[in-house]
């Protein structure tokens, strides 16, 4: 390292996950451009695409695994590599690859350019990352972007579907709307303190120095912006139109990617930046968690097609996880984390499963597509039962567990009601995810599909195996998962 | 010198007018220019900012606020055509495939 490097404290260390998996990216967009074949027949370097990236994926879980412990700053303090960081890694990778599995040869029928497709999920993810590392509120809103353009277009892929298109316009609206509140949120908090770092924010913020009404005016932009990626209510009218009209393997991550990165973007700010404030921001959050769990949870009751009513769940299980920062405590973080955790992998099991349903490519799997499964794909409707046990909150499932913890955070952080509300709103989202389970088991299939078996692949077999195994194992042993998925704040 | 409040008054003023616009107005094409308009006068109060606090995290905001909306603006506007292609049209009330 030379001596300009060591004055600036460029320490690549604290970044080198995400780096890896740009390099990633750019190969794959480089063997797209020159190693594909002349012909349709041969497809040339083409099939090669998800693999590589699944290599990237895995790399960048290994960098992660280097860093463990480390916690290197870098950048002048603007991204850190500490404990938090590094487990929202595991989790928006682990949905990177569940994602990358369950499109295979899903994709190819939504549009024939793979290439652009996998070098954007790994850029995506590249964003969702820095969510976590980011300890400066410029890196912060760079990182929003970085994952949320990559969304948009990942979400209208499927060019030649008026619903995708429709969809990723109205999510590309919304999307830029909600950031110009967030970075509009960030000038003024940094106009109430002159820093953007959070570290320097929460000296100033801490000493009373901040000037209450851009402070104020501030957090609550920011929780505006944040409001609209994780979807809280009132801020969740694109949610379900934006999940249904999108390709369901997108669907599945950006349902588990951007609500782990949106909640570390959140959950870091509030926790380490902004404790001091949390009187007055505590309150507001309370509120959206409310509003978020009961009309979720209502509004997912009456849905037909399965792929809208998993949409309102995320929006109710948004508010569980909301219920578990209210309280602005370290203990709330860890346990919105694990909750995070516990949720990729059983949210993407059941998209994964919804899609095997569809009976063509871009249209809705309906309720009435799931009766019967056990007579026609046993196996399916095995996991998908088990999924939804786990989303339910089940125990011994992981879901269970993370519901848990939440509640119990909320709890002793002096919250008690919140969490009541949480388990007597849990309490109507089993009717629906427990309505799929009686239809799959109790019901008899429809003349007309009863000999129809939903198509599934290799890669897609491999990817429900490890969101099983991981719903099961995690439920097995939750301690063991809590103390990986655990905040340890680097500074 | 011209305080920081009148500038701090004009990009609340503009953001507004921005925000109102994208509520409003029924093109998708004017909607963006409205978030646009919210950016740029998120980008007028963090100048003004910057000089007030005397450091230029400020100045590099505005940067990467500038590189986000080209950014924004070449996503968008191929989002727009691809739209445009399926449906022939531009009008965000006519957007109503997806409900409920």
């Amino acid at each position: 390292m030379n001596d300009a490097m060591v004055m600036l404290n460029l320490n690549m260390q604290a970044i080198l996950p995400q780096t890896v998996l740009i390099l990633f990216a750019l190969l794959i967009m480089m063997v797209d451009a020159f190693g594909s074949g002349a012909t349709e027949e041969h497809a040339g370097a083409k099939g090669a695409l998800p693999w590589i990236a699944i290599v990237g994926i895995l790399s960048a879980g290994a960098a992660t695994a280097w860093a463990w412990g480390k916690t290197p700053v870098s950048f002048q303090g603007q991204a850190i590599n500490d404990h938090f960081a590094l487990s929202i890694n595991l989790v928006v990778l682990l949905a990177a690859l569940l994602a990358v599995l369950f499109s295979t040869s899903y994709i190819q029928k939504v549009n024939r350019q793979i290439g652009e497709y996998y070098a954007l999920i790994l850029l995506c993810t590249v964003g969702m990352m820095l969510m976590g590392a980011a300890t400066d509120l410029i890196v912060l809103f760079v990182a929003l972007e970085i994952f949320s353009l990559a969304l948009y277009i990942l979400t209208g892929l499927h060019r030649a579907n008026p619903r995708s298109t429709e969809a990723a316009m109205k999510y590309f609206l919304l999307g830029a709307f909600a950031s110009a509140f967030f970075v509009y949120g960030a000038a003024l908090l940094y106009g109430a303190t002159g820093a953007t770092q959070y570290d320097a924010i929460a000296f100033i913020v801490s000493n009373g120095q901040a000037d209450p009404y851009l402070l104020y005016a501030g957090i609550g932009l920011l929780i505006v912006g944040f409001g609209f990626k994780v979807s809280l209510v009132p801020f969740h009218m694109w949610t379900p139109d934006v999940y249904q009209g999108a390709p369901t393997p997108v669907t599945a991550f950006m349902s588990a990617g951007t609500k782990a990165a949106a909640f570390a973007g959140l959950a870091r700010l509030l926790v380490l930046a902004l404790p001091a404030a949390q009187p007055q921001w505590g309150w507001i959050l309370a509120i959206f968690a409310t509003l978020t769990m009961i009309l979720g949870n209502l509004a997912a009751v009456r849905q037909q097609s399965l792929k809208r009513m998993l949409a309102y769940s995320t929006i109710a299980h948004a508010g569980y996880i909301l219920a578990a920062l209210v309280p602005g405590t370290v203990e709330g973080a860890d346990a919105a984390l694990f909750y995070l955790f516990t949720y990729a992998f059983m949210n993407m099991g059941a998209f994964a499963i919804i899609m095997t349903l569809e009976e063509k490519v871009g249209e809705d799997a309906l309720q009435e597509n799931a009766r019967g499964l056990n007579q026609r794909a046993p196996l399916l409707a095995f996991l998908m039962a088990v999924f939804m046990f786990s989303l339910s909150g089940m125990p011994p499932l992981a879901g269970f567990f993370g519901k848990f913890f939440v509640f119990r955070a909320a709890v002793n952080g002096g919250w008690a009601w919140l969490a009541v509300v949480g388990m007597i709103t849990s309490a109507i989202a089993a009717y629906y995810y427990l309505r799929v389970v009686v239809a799959m088991y109790f019901e008899k299939p429809s003349a007309e599909r009863e000999a129809t078996v939903p198509h599934t692949w290799p890669a897609l077999q491999i990817g429900l195996a490890i969101a099983a195994a991981f719903t099961i194992v995690v439920g097995i042993l939750p301690s063991f998962w809590a103390g990986i998925m655990q905040s340890g704040f680097g500074w | 010198m011209i305080p920081t409040s009148y500038y701090l008054i004009l990009g609340a003023l503009i953001f507004l007018i921005g925000a109102v616009g994208v509520i409003t107005r029924r093109s998708a094409l004017i909607v963006f220019m409205c978030v646009e308009m919210m950016l740029n006068s998120v980008n007028l109060s963090l100048v003004a900012l910057s000089r007030q606090w005397g450091n230029l995290n400020g100045q590099i905001f505005v940067f990467m606020v500038m590189a986000v909306a080209a950014a924004e603006v070449a996503v968008g506007l191929a989002i727009l055509i691809a739209h445009n292609r399926n449906s022939n049209t531009t009008n965000i009330d006519e957007i109503n495939l997806l409900k409920w």
